[in-house]
């Protein structure tokens, strides 16, 4: 393998990408991890985590990201902020063109996460404007109020709860008659006076003059319709993962999870996948920086069977 | 925080972003809001590059509650722009810095 600017260039720094920076920094590795907009990644966004080892009381979001992101920096991890647009792996050097120029290197190891699904019924103009994907950012501004959630998993659940502490009452739609949520939230929902489930639901629309004033909920199994009037629109539906600079490089699984096997390589030699953007049967910190972990032994292992 | 970037209030609003000879960029956050906290560093990046052409400043929206009702923020982080008064761009939520930076290329043209 000739000379590269890098031996190993991780592509996001939530908890995967921070993870394998500490763990490749200490195998001495030339190792740059690039984030495009802020270290922590999705955990930003969650307001509470009990279930992160190592935090008897729990921590916020915030605080565990930039716990991470303390220690990438404590051991000297190359922190770039830069987006990778487009990559060219069809050399034995891996070139990653950025949108401020290009660098090759021997190993990549992409932990770009995933991004908020989206209802796709027009709500974009209410973003912001009552429809909404962070609850800690937003809650405050519904104290008081009536608004809707919609999902049913463990994002959902939490985050409704979270929203009861400001909202006067929310409406938790779900399109199944159950929830998917851990049973520990799903007691916590059950008994929370606040919440009032809407099964077998989707929303289907919204409208309001400036901001959401109505949100329209359609059962799935009668095609019956009502509105609810309602400030406020929480969507937690789920996740895609961030494989647009991706292209057709690498397998995606039918969702456009990145497939990997248990080392987390990838289809294509010296490329590994970490965290929310592969396939795994669980999204989770704990195993985001699992697979970060693995992610730059594998790296190491492959860079010293490719000698130079 | 950068000492590039000045903390407004409600009552300095007016003189400080809509009366200021120069573009401003205006970051609404709140000290709960995670996401707010994170671009804080961005912010940082960005204002010790323009902070010789784009005034940058910070309001605390729990502190003050009128001047984001003013602009219909009911979400941060929301960063808005403004050029000889008037709001000439709005990002809402964590965006990549590219995307920042771009808006404030914009206020420069």
């Amino acid at each position: 393998m000739s000379e590269t600017d890098y031996d190993l260039v991780v592509i996001g720094a939530g908890p995967a990408g921070l993870c394998a920076g500490i763990y490749a920094a200490r195998a001495r590795m030339n190792v740059l991890v690039l984030e495009k907009a802020a270290p922590g990644g999705q955990i930003l966004i969650t307001d509470w985590i009990e279930n992160y080892p190592g935090f008897p009381d729990g921590i916020s979001g915030f605080d565990l990201g930039d716990k991470m992101h303390n220690q990438a920096k404590n051991l000297g991890v190359n922190l770039k902020t830069a987006e990778v647009l487009s990559m060219d792996v069809s050399g034995e050097n891996k070139i990653l063109h950025l949108d401020d120029g290009s660098i090759s290197t021997k190993t990549i190891i992409i932990a770009t996460g995933a991004s908020p699904r989206k209802l796709n019924i027009g709500e974009e103009k209410f973003i912001g404007k009552g429809v909404s994907f962070c609850a800690t950012c937003d809650a405050p501004f519904f104290k008081g109020k009536t608004v809707v959630a919609v999902g049913g998993g463990d994002t959902a659940v939490q985050e409704s709860i979270y929203l009861t502490k400001f909202a006067e009452k929310v409406y938790l739609v779900h399109r199944r008659d159950e929830l998917r949520a851990t049973k520990i939230l799903r007691e916590r929902a059950f008994e929370n006076d606040k919440i009032e489930f809407i099964w077998d639901s989707v929303v289907s629309g919204m409208d309001g003059f400036f901001n959401v004033e109505n949100v329209k909920i359609k059962n799935v199994k009668t095609g019956e319709e009502k509105t609810i009037k309602a400030d406020g629109c929480f969507v937690w539906i789920g996740i895609i993962p961030n494989t647009g600079f991706v292209g057709d490089a690498l397998k995606l699984d039918e969702q456009g999870f990145i497939v990997t096997d248990h080392t987390m390589a990838t289809s294509v030699p010296g490329i590994f996948a970490a965290g929310d953007v592969r396939t795994t049967p669980l999204r989770q910190v704990a195993t985001a920086v699992s697979d970060g972990s693995v992610a730059v032994i594998s790296a190491e292992h492959f860079i010293e069977n490719h000698p130079d | 925080m950068s000492e590039k970037i000045i903390e407004i209030d409600d009552d300095s609003f007016d003189k400080e972003v809509l009366k200021s000879d120069v573009p401003v960029m205006v970051d609404f956050w709140a000290p709960w809001c995670g996401p707010c906290k994170a671009i804080g560093p961005i912010v940082d990046d960005l204002a010790g590059v323009y902070g010789d052409r784009v005034k940058f400043a910070k309001v605390n929206v729990d502190e003050n509650p009128l001047t984001p009702s003013k602009y219909g923020i009911r979400a941060i982080p929301t960063l808005i722009f403004f050029k000889d008064g008037e709001s000439a761009d709005k990002i809402t939520g964590m965006v990549a810095k590219a995307k920042l930076e771009s808006s404030i290329k914009g206020l420069l043209k």
